[in-house]
């Protein structure tokens, strides 16, 4: 029973952030029916410069005190960099290939993904070696519920990730420049027509996507600082997670991708608490798999038929 | 389809009795190639570059053969790396373990051609090499066909993800395996095939495998990819391949099975990606161990295809022989004037008046180029570790500048540098 509720603490905690990735995922393929592979290398240099950002103003591993404004900081300046970086991807790379056929366009990404973590791992930039995470936000055990702890900073992971989720949610659903996000996922040239500014609202959806992801960054950072991987591979497979966790949630579709995330975040950590802790990645990409082949579109996503 | 590819069309008048000669004569040209590498060159080079030789066979291989998939059909596999690790570990445990069970070590037992010349021309040690890189062939081929039945009714991204997961799987799979191989007779020869195939080495690697590859096996495994994919790509099969390219419905409505095609080629990459795997796996001075070929070493080979050209057999491989000589290059970097200046001269040459505008970009490609040598020798950076940065950099342009990549579906002879540029061998796109 506490193994249970632990893991589904855990899964809760991971899941959410899944989610806020897969978000980013699943608005620019709403939008230009493509998968942006870097934005999981815009998760990770969200990661990387949190861990940047706060060595540099945080001072040592051992000797920092958690402190909420610097955490913000930390989390504003992952987000604002990230943002940006997100609008020079479309504007460089992804808007000279609008009208290109879609083999293209995902060349292009694979591209720009390899090019972003590769450069974030020259001596100059983030190295090949970042420093573990400073821990910035406070976590004490919370309280108990059947034994389980319940941690401070699992509960600010996940209230965070739900406030921006809802964030988004409410700009999608809720505001202007959501109504020309939708208008342009449902046909960008009758959009276009009806007076929607389609290269604005993309370079937007790209904005908004890369700061849901550099937070993620951000609270992955936190949660698990000891995950100073210089490797860039594991960010990278942890992106690729999110992007499951799109596609199962049904690609195109935003509470589908909050679901999704939830959702991969469960089956990866009952499975590596119940079957194999070592299999994990296997259950993700097995549970890609099964959903495509049984139901393509994703949990929420609709079924479209392709006319010639 | 225009009249250009006439010539492939027409059959080649032969006389009676004689066409399995002509069948027989590129694999003669082949086994030739491989050999005047082996014995030619290899001497000359030293082992060092042996070993680059070695890898650019490997990597044609590679490129090639994952070709057939993105190039010919325009599916988007990036898990080539998982099809590779599933021939190599195959090859590499049947090579261990049969050697142990026939001679009780795991020495090299192969002849002339291994590099063992004390040990005859022909041997056991030979025969039990190809025949464990023919079988993980086999066995990626089979993985080939499992990945691709279900999941190439799948559009172009989705299967681009399903095969990065295939990879990954495999990955972490090797990784769980079995870390203890080993090392003793008597323990083998206690040990159930089951038990073999459970002992690979795990997150270090199978270590151990005795060193068959040399130059004449890598380049005669590449010369006959290279000479399947042409055969291929001039057949019927890969007619049916481009069709699926340029427009699935079109294809399909011609009467093209979709997915029974996909699945071809899918299948016959992967076979020729575990031969590949094979090789590298008795490879001397390569670790077999996942993390070598994780999604990155993927992303390697789809690098060599789509700079070479989508569908040009001899673009991706040399893309593949430029790409794997580069970081060797780039290390110690040569000046590059002298053989810009033989371009320009023969530029303006062969071309007069219309190679001036050429023979400009290459003064200024030129330029730069050692204007960046320059840069890099002054403050001692390593442009080797550029490398990645530089590759990624020039996949973007290409999409952008040009999207068939260097050669697109041409072949580079097809290329005419004195008259006009000739129709594609296959005329399309």
């Amino acid at each position: 029973m506490t193994k249970l509720l632990q893991t589904l603490v855990d899964s809760i905690a991971v899941g959410s952030l899944y989610g806020l990735i897969a978000l980013g995922y699943t608005m620019v393929y709403g939008i230009l029916q493509f998968i942006n592979f870097a934005h999981s290398d815009v998760f990770m240099v969200g990661a990387w410069l949190s861990f940047l950002v706060a060595v540099r103003i945080g001072g040592q591993t051992a000797t920092v005190e958690p402190s909420v404004a610097k955490a913000l900081l930390v989390l504003l300046t992952a987000m604002v960099c990230c943002g940006a970086l997100g609008f020079t991807i479309e504007r460089l790379a992804y808007r000279p290939l609008r009208q290109a056929p879609r083999l293209n366009v995902l060349i292009t990404a694979i591209g720009v993904s390899l090019f972003i973590e590769n450069l974030g791992q020259l001596k100059w930039l983030f190295g090949a070696m970042p420093q573990p995470m400073p821990r910035l936000l406070p976590d004490r055990p919370l309280f108990a519920l059947a034994g389980v702890n319940v941690n401070l900073l699992d509960v600010i992971v996940v209230g965070t990730a739900a406030v921006l989720m809802l964030l988004l949610n409410w700009i999608v659903f809720g505001t202007k420049l959501g109504r020309g996000m939708r208008a342009v996922s449902y046909s960008p040239p009758t959009a276009a027509l009806m007076g929607v500014p389609v290269s604005r609202i993309i370079s937007f959806t790209f904005v908004i996507g890369s700061c849901a992801a550099a937070a993620a960054g951000f609270l992955y950072a936190t949660k698990y600082i000891t995950l100073q991987q210089p490797a860039h591979e594991t960010w990278i497979r942890l992106g690729l997670k999110a992007f499951v966790a799109a596609v199962v949630g049904g690609i195109g579709n935003i509470r589908g991708a909050m679901l999704g995330g939830l959702l991969i975040g469960l089956i990866e950590f009952f499975g590596a608490a119940y079957l194999s802790p070592n299999l994990r990645d296997v259950y993700v990409f097995a549970v890609l798999i099964l959903v495509l082949l049984f139901r393509p579109a994703g949990i929420l996503g609709r079924a479209t038929v392709e006319k010639v | 389809m225009t009249s250009a590819n006439a010539r492939w069309v027409a059959p080649r008048p032969a006389a009676a009795g004689t066409t399995w000669l002509y069948s027989l004569l590129p694999l003669l040209a082949a086994i030739a190639l491989a050999a005047a590498l082996h014995f030619g060159l290899q001497p000359a080079i030293g082992p060092f570059r042996t070993n680059v030789l070695m890898n650019i066979g490997i990597n044609v291989i590679l490129a090639v053969s994952l070709n057939i998939v993105n190039g010919f059909t325009g599916q988007f596999s990036i898990g080539h790396a998982g099809f590779m690790a599933v021939g190599g570990y195959t090859a590499a445990a049947i090579t261990y373990y049969t050697s142990f069970r026939v001679w009780g070590d795991a020495l090299m037992h192969g002849g002339v051609l291994s590099g063992v010349p004390a040990n005859g021309w022909l041997t056991a040690g030979d025969a039990l090499f190809v025949g464990s890189c023919l079988a993980g062939g086999l066995l990626a081929a089979v993985a080939g066909y499992l990945v691709g039945l279900p999941s190439l009714r799948l559009r172009g991204d989705y299967l681009a993800i399903v095969t990065l997961g295939f990879g990954e799987i495999v990955r972490v799979l090797l990784q769980q395996s079995d870390s203890d191989i080993p090392y003793l007779a008597a323990d083998v020869q206690r040990m159930s095939v089951w038990q073999m195939a459970r002992h690979l080495g795990g997150a270090l690697g199978f270590s151990g495998v005795p060193f068959y590859t040399t130059p004449f096996w890598v380049w005669l495994f590449a010369a006959v990819t290279l000479l399947v994919a042409f055969r291929v790509k001039r057949s019927s099969y890969g007619r049916a391949f481009l069709s699926i390219r340029e427009d699935e419905t079109a294809a399909e409505a011609m009467g093209v099975a979709l997915t029974r095609f996909k699945v071809r080629a899918f299948v016959l990459a992967a076979f020729f990606a575990g031969i590949a795997g094979g090789l590298f796996a008795h490879e001397i001075g390569t670790a077999l161990n996942p993390r070598e070929l994780g999604f990155m070493k993927s992303f390697d080979i789809v690098i060599m295809v789509v700079l070479g050209g989508m569908g040009s057999i001899s673009g991706a491989a040399l893309a593949a022989a430029i790409l794997t000589i580069l970081p060797e290059v780039l290390r110690s970097p040569p000046h590059v004037w002298p053989l810009g200046l033989v371009a320009i001269v023969f530029v303006l040459m062969v071309r007069r008046k219309a190679g001036r505008r050429a023979a400009l970009t290459l003064a200024a490609v030129t330029v730069a180029l050692e204007a960046v040598r320059a840069a890099a020798l002054w403050q001692g950076v390593n442009l080797a570790d550029y490398r990645m940065v530089l590759y990624a950099l020039s996949l973007v342009v290409m999409m952008i500048v040009r999207p068939k990549g260097l050669f697109g579906v041409r072949e580079i002879w097809d290329y005419r540098p004195l008259g006009r540029r000739r129709a594609a061998t296959v005329a399309v796109g």
